[in-house]
């Protein structure tokens, strides 16, 4: 069976435009939720979001470029583009049947189905934009992604809500590990924080309204916590046959090792213990870790009342007594619920934390929870050497994927 | 400013084109307008001239004359029967 390592990081967040910037903010405990600016949000009952400020699209597109391109699609490809730079990989032509594109998305391209709907109803349209579709549908991104950097191999879309970057790396990572591909960009995107989605997002009741102080809105495992924050960006990761890596002399972040997916066939909202819990154990189980080896884990950790109490007893469940041992942060707190992007980004947290031996904390912790008793490394950053990692993605739907990565060595 | 004026400045508009790139006689294929982009520079007529241009007609649109005749014709409200029949058996613009 090949090895499978990572070869290059790309993430275009609230929090940061690029890795360093990323990892800083992490590093300082720092939130990227505001008002929101996209739209006049004064009419919602939820005004923030993990918004990407500052962003103006022309600045990175050319004008026929961008008219095929959702916000969704922009930030993939920017993403990717970073990505591919930090790998330092030129794919030959004859390679390219070997190198694919693998991106998760929840929502697609909200913005423009959004601007469509205002048109048709609103605004009483007989017809509508003829790049409505191309630019609405889940797999635009990947499309997109594998025109700019020539990959002809195995492509698709995934779309597990939550869960979608974690089922989109994990299905790249076996791509490579079965032999169907030498070289995979993974990862996710989205683009939520639309008039439409917030209002859908809002009726559910699970987002914190962050009244007085955006910043310290999300509090995930904190006894105060009151719901999640929808962020927005992207992340990529190249993913690649460690022979290869090798042959070209890549720097190599992680190594790849494990992937659990399994679905609760419970309940449409609401998550499992057993579902999660088997997901973190099929993980384990593939890379031939023994629970005991875990130093770290990037928590789904949305900050609602039930997400974070239940994750908990499904760390328990599994780890028993190195439960209290290991570490585990939700980054959530600070980049927000970024939706199908958001498994992509916490594994870039993630494989950061490895490569460079600190662990990003949990921001905006104010006082421990008793259903929430582990260590969640409260609002400090801290150094530490990160051997063996588990970034957790347990989605609506109760459709959950589990990735693991180790130092490589 | 007349139809043909209005076509031109429309497709230099939508194909993000410098002034002047855009001459009466251009063809799709000199100016780089593939099949999407026909079907997009369509929409913004129709929106433009507040008209449906049938899709039969739609579909045989290659080039700026073929577009400015078109749509002279159906702003006239003349019988564009001829053009209809020429477009029947014509290859499908969109493809899938």
């Amino acid at each position: 069976m090949r090895r499978v390592v990572i070869t290059g990081l790309g993430v275009f967040v609230s929090i940061g435009k690029d890795v360093e910037t990323f990892f800083s903010n992490l590093m300082k405990a720092q939130s990227g939720v505001h008002r929101i600016k996209q739209f006049d949000p004064s009419a919602l009952s939820v005004q923030i979001g993990a918004e990407i400020a500052e962003y103006n699209p022309a600045d990175y597109f050319p004008p026929k470029r961008l008219d095929l391109l959702d916000r969704f699609t922009q930030f993939a490809l920017l993403s990717a583009q970073e990505a591919m730079r930090s790998s330092g990989l030129e794919v030959k032509a004859e390679e390219r049947p070997r190198f694919g594109v693998v991106l998760g998305s929840g929502m697609g391209g909200a913005q423009a189905l959004d601007d469509g709907y205002l048109n048709l109803y609103a605004r009483q349209a007989t017809r509508l934009h003829p790049f409505t579709i191309p630019k609405i549908m889940h797999n635009a991104p990947v499309s997109q992604v594998c025109m700019e950097y020539g990959a002809q191999g195995p492509s698709f879309a995934t779309a597990t809500a939550c869960s979608s970057s974690g089922h989109a790396i994990g299905e790249a990572y076996h791509l490579i590990k079965f032999g169907l591909a030498d070289i995979m960009l993974a990862g996710g995107t989205d683009a939520p924080i639309t008039y439409g989605m917030m209002r859908s997002w809002e009726s559910v009741r699970v987002l914190a309204s962050g009244n007085g102080d955006p910043r310290r809105a999300c509090r995930p495992f904190s006894r105060d916590r009151e719901g999640m924050v929808i962020g927005e960006g992207a992340a990529t990761l190249v993913l690649e046959d460690l022979d290869h890596a090798r042959r070209r002399g890549a720097k190599i972040y992680a190594e790849m090792s494990g992937f659990g997916m399994t679905s609760d066939a419970g309940h449409i909202t609401q998550p499992t213990i057993d579902g999660p819990a088997r997901a973190i154990r099929m993980a384990l189980q593939e890379a031939g870790v023994n629970p005991e080896e875990v130093d770290y884990i990037n928590a789904h950790g949305t900050g609602t009342r039930l997400n974070d109490a239940t994750e908990t007893s499904i760390v328990k469940e599994v780890f028993r007594e190195h439960a209290r041992r290991l570490c585990m942060s939700s980054t959530k707190s600070m980049h927000g619920h970024v939706m199908g992007a958001t498994g992509a980004v916490e594994l870039a947290a993630t494989v950061l934390a490895i490569q460079r031996g600190a662990v990003p904390p949990t921001a905006n912790f104010t006082e421990p929870d008793p259903e929430c008793d582990l260590d969640i490394v409260p609002n400090e950053a801290r150094s530490m050497r990160v051997r063996i990692a588990l970034s957790n993605s347990f989605a609506f739907g109760g459709l959950n994927a589990v990735l693991l990565v180790r130092r490589f060595e | 400013m007349n139809v043909e004026e209005k076509v031109i400045e429309i497709i230099t508009r939508e194909q993000h084109l410098a002034p002047g790139a855009v001459k009466p006689d251009s063809t799709f294929a000199e100016l780089g307008i593939d099949s999407l982009d026909g079907v997009n520079i369509l929409f913004a007529l129709e929106e433009e001239f507040k008209i449906d241009i049938p899709d039969n007609i739609a579909q045989n649109m290659k080039s700026v004359r073929q577009v400015t005749d078109s749509l002279t014709r159906v702003l006239e409200g003349k019988d564009i029967s001829d053009l209809v029949a020429m477009a029947k058996g014509g290859a499908q613009a969109a493809g899938n």
